[in-house]
C-alpha cells in the first residue's frame, strides 16, 4: 500500500512542481579567461571553502587554469594541505546541521546541477530579513540555510517596501559595501566562472579534442564516398 | 600456393571460416535499392559494440557501493586519463542507441518488414528492443544522482502497483524496503553481464533469422521471385563490398554526429545527461518534478495519461506494459495487401501518420509537468491542456494497433511492380 501511496504521490508531484519565478541573469562565463577563473579560485577558497568542501577536485588541478605547484601551494593551500588532496575542511557534519539546518552542499559539480546562471543571480539576490534564523533570505531560494557570506563586499540588501509579492521583489541598497553594483556582479562573475571550471575541468580540452576529431573524421568522409562511389559504378538502377 | 591460402585451407578444413564469409558477407545478396533508412541495422551493431567496449573500461574504475559510486563517476570524470571522454561516450551511446533503434523500428513499420517471412526476425527485434529498455533503466542507476535514484523508485514502485503481489514483488526487486545499496549491486550484475549476454544472443539470432529468409527493402517484394541462370536474385548485390562500403559512408556520417554531440554537448540540454543527476543520491529528498530519459517519455506520458481506478495506478501501468507489447504483435495485426508504404492506400499513411506524431507529442509531455500547458478554462471542468492531449494520443497510439486488421484490409493499396524501383 506504502509503494502505491509514493507512486501516486511522485505522479502527482510532477503537476505541483512550479516554474522559478525569479528571472535569471545571464552570468555570461567564459571559459577562456583564465584571469577570471584564477579570481574566482581565490574567492572559492577565502570565502566559500570554509563550508563548502568540494571532494572530487584537487588543488593540483588549478594547473588548468594557468597556476604554478609554487602559486598553488603558497596563495591557494591554507591548511597543510598536499597539492594532490581534495579541496576539503574541517566542518563536522553535526556542527553545520546545528548550525544551518543542513550540511552545506560539496560545491564540486554545483554548477552542472544548478547551472551557471542560476549561481550568479543566486548570490546577487541576498537581502536582510529578521524575520529568518540568519537574519538574510534570498530572492531565488527562500529561507535559504545560507547567511550571505559576501555582505561587507556587496553591502546590505532590503526589499523594496512597496513590493509586498516577495517572490517577485527587487531589492535597495541599505548599506554600501567595498564594492559598487558593477564591481560585484563582476566578482562574482569570477567565482561562478571558477565554480563552472571545477564542475568540469577537462571542459576546455574536451571542446579542442572535439574540433581535432571532427576535422578528421571530415577527411575520412570524403574518403569513404569515394571509394563507396568506386564501388556502386557497376550497380545499375 | 602462397601462404595465406595454404592457411586459410588449413582453418576450412576445421572451421568453416570460408563459407562463413560468403554465406553472410560476399555471397549474400540484399536488394540494391536499400535507401536511408537502412543504415540504422549496422549502426546498431555499432552502438552496440562501442557501449561495450566503453561499458569495459568504466567497469574498471566505477564502484557499485552506494557511498562510493557517485565518487567513483567524478573520479572517472576527472583522475582516469581521458576518463571523462569513455564515460560521455557510453552515456552519449545509450540515448543514440535509443534514437538508432526507434528509425530502425519505423522504417520496418514504413516498409513491412515484419510481415511474411520475417515474423520471427521481428519478434527477436522486439525482445532486443525490450532488452535494450531493461539495459538502460538499470544502467541508469549506476551514477546513483537524485534522477538515478528516484527515476528507479518510480520505476519500480509501478511493480508495487500489481493488486496482491505488488508491494512483494517491488521488495523482492530492489532487495530492501527502499531503493538502496542492495539494489545498486544486483542493478549492476544485471547492466554488466546479464543483460548484455542476453542482447548478444539475441542479436545472433535477429541476424540468423534476417539472413535465413534475406532483407526486405523499400519496395516491400521480394527479390528471390527474379533471379539469373546462377541463381543469384537480380536484384540483389553482394552484402561485401556493396554495403560494407555504402555504411562506412553512414558510419561516418554517424560518427560526426556522435562527436558534436560527445564533445560540444554531452548533456544535450539536460537530455541525455539530466542535471538533477550531478547531486548525489538522497533517499531522503524528493526532487520536485522527476522526469525519466528521453527514450522512456513516450511510455511514461502513456502511464500518466490513464486515470487512476480505486486510487491505484495499475491501469496505467498495464496501458504502458501493454504499448510496449502490442508491438510484438505487427506481424499479425497487418492484413494489407502490399508491405510497403509506398504501395499502400491513403487509410495506412494516415494512420502511421498519426501513431508517429502521436509518438512524438507524448514523448514531449513526459518530459513535462503535466502543468505545462495550462488548464482550460470552463471547459472539461477545468482540466490540465496536457492531460487531455495525452489521453487522446493515447488512444490514437493503441487504436493504429487495434484497429490495423481493419483499415489495412479496406485500405485501396496500389500494384506493387515485379522488380525493385530505385
Amino acid at each position: 500500500m506504502r509503494n502505491i501511496f509514493y507512486l501516486t504521490l511522485l505522479i502527482t508531484n510532477l503537476a505541483c512542481s512550479a516554474d522559478t519565478v525569479v528571472k535569471l541573469d545571464d552570468a555570461n562565463i567564459d571559459l577562456n579567461d583564465g584571469l577570471s577563473i584564477q579570481r574566482g579560485a581565490r574567492t572559492y577558497i577565502n570565502y566559500c571553502l570554509g563550508c563548502h568542501q568540494a571532494s572530487y577536485m584537487r588543488f593540483n588541478r588549478l594547473g588548468d587554469i594557468g597556476l604554478s605547484k609554487e602559486q598553488i601551494k603558497e596563495h591557494l593551500i591554507l591548511g597543510q594541505q598536499k597539492i594532490g588532496s581534495p579541496m576539503l575542511n574541517n566542518m563536522s557534519k553535526e556542527d553545520a546541521e546545528s548550525w544551518f539546518g543542513v550540511l552545506p552542499p560539496d560545491l564540486s559539480v554545483i554548477a552542472r546541477s544548478r547551472g551557471a546562471d542560476w549561481l550568479y543571480t543566486y548570490l546577487r539576490s541576498f537581502y536582510r530579513d529578521s524575520k529568518t534564523a540568519t537574519g538574510w533570505n534570498n530572492l531565488l531560494f527562500p529561507n535559504v540555510g545560507m547567511p550571505h557570506i559576501l555582505w561587507e563586499i556587496q553591502g546590505v540588501l532590503t526589499l523594496k517596501a512597496s513590493d509586498l509579492d516577495e517572490t517577485r521583489g527587487e531589492l535597495a541598497v541599505i548599506s554600501k559595501g567595498h564594492l559598487n553594483k558593477i564591481e560585484y556582479d563582476g566578482f562574482v562573475r569570477d567565482l561562478v566562472n571558477y565554480l563552472v571550471f571545477m564542475g568540469e575541468p577537462a571542459r576546455t580540452l574536451r571542446v579542442r579534442i572535439g574540433i581535432v576529431i571532427l576535422f578528421a573524421l571530415s577527411i575520412f568522409l570524403v574518403l569513404a564516398w569515394i571509394l563507396k562511389k568506386e564501388y556502386w559504378k557497376d550497380v545499375t538502377h | 600456393m602462397s601462404f595465406a591460402k595454404l592457411a586459410l585451407r588449413w582453418v576450412d578444413d576445421r572451421f568453416p571460416l570460408s563459407s562463413f564469409l560468403k554465406n553472410h558477407l560476399t555471397e549474400y545478396y540484399a536488394p540494391k535499392n536499400f535507401n536511408f533508412w537502412y543504415f540504422f541495422g549496422s549502426l546498431a551493431m555499432l552502438v552496440l559494440v562501442i557501449q561495450i567496449v566503453t561499458g569495459i573500461f568504466l567497469t574498471m574504475h566505477y564502484k557499485p557501493d552506494a557511498s562510493q559510486a557517485f565518487a567513483s563517476v567524478e573520479y572517472i570524470m576527472r583522475d582516469v586519463p581521458l576518463g571523462w571522454l569513455i564515460r560521455y561516450v557510453h552515456s552519449t551511446g545509450a540515448s543514440m542507441f535509443f534514437v538508432v533503434i526507434y528509425l530502425h523500428m519505423f522504417r520496418a513499420l514504413m516498409y513491412g518488414s515484419y510481415r511474411k517471412p520475417r515474423e520471427l526476425l521481428w519478434l527477436f527485434g522486439m525482445l532486443i528492443y525490450l532488452c535494450l529498455m531493461a539495459e538502460a533503466f538499470f544502467g541508469y542507476l549506476l551514477p546513483w544522482g537524485q534522477m538515478s535514484y528516484w527515476g528507479a523508485q518510480v520505476i519500480i514502485n509501478l511493480f508495487a502497483a500489481i493488486p496482491f503481489v505488488g508491494p512483494d514483488l517491488a521488495v523482492w526487486i530492489r532487495g530492501d524496503y527502499v531503493v538502496s545499496d542492495a539494489t545498486l549491486n544486483r542493478f549492476f550484475a544485471f547492466h554488466v553481464i546479464a543483460i548484455p549476454l542476453v542482447i548478444l544472443g539475441l542479436v545472433t539470432c535477429h541476424l540468423v533469422a534476417l539472413h535465413e529468409v534475406g532483407s526486405n527493402n523499400p519496395d516491400g517484394i521480394d527479390i528471390k521471385k527474379h533471379k539469373d541462370k546462377s541463381g543469384k536474385p537480380l536484384d540483389g548485390i553482394p552484402f561485401h563490398p556493396y554495403y560494407t562500403f555504402k555504411d562506412l559512408v553512414g558510419v561516418v556520417v554517424f560518427l560526426m554526429v556522435f562527436t558534436l554531440i560527445v564533445f560540444f554537448a554531452p548533456e544535450m540540454g539536460g537530455y541525455f545527461l539530466e542535471y538533477n543527476n550531478f547531486v548525489p543520491a538522497d533517499p531522503l529528498k524528493t526532487p520536485d518534478h522527476i522526469a525519466p530519459v528521453w527514450y522512456f517519455t513516450p511510455f511514461y506520458s502513456i502511464l500518466r495519461a490513464i486515470p487512476p481506478l480505486f486510487g491505484s495506478q495499475f491501469p496505467g501501468v498495464i496501458a504502458m506494459g501493454l504499448a510496449v507489447v502490442v508491438l510484438f504483435f505487427m506481424p499479425w495485426l497487418d492484413r494489407g495487401a502490399v508491405s510497403s508504404i509506398r504501395y499502400r492506400g491513403v487509410i495506412y499513411k494516415s494512420w502511421l501518420a498519426s501513431f508517429v506524431i502521436s509518438f512524438l507529442i507524448l514523448g514531449y509531455l513526459g518530459v513535462k509537468p503535466t502543468s505545462v500547458w495550462g488548464q482550460f478554462g470552463n471547459w472539461l471542468d477545468g482540466a490540465d491542456r496536457a492531460v487531455v492531449v495525452a489521453r487522446v494520443c493515447t488512444a490514437s497510439y493503441f487504436l493504429f494497433f487495434f484497429l490495423m486488421p481493419w483499415y489495412t484490409k479496406i485500405d485501396k493499396t496500389k500494384p506493387e511492380p515485379e522488380r525493385v524501383t530505385s
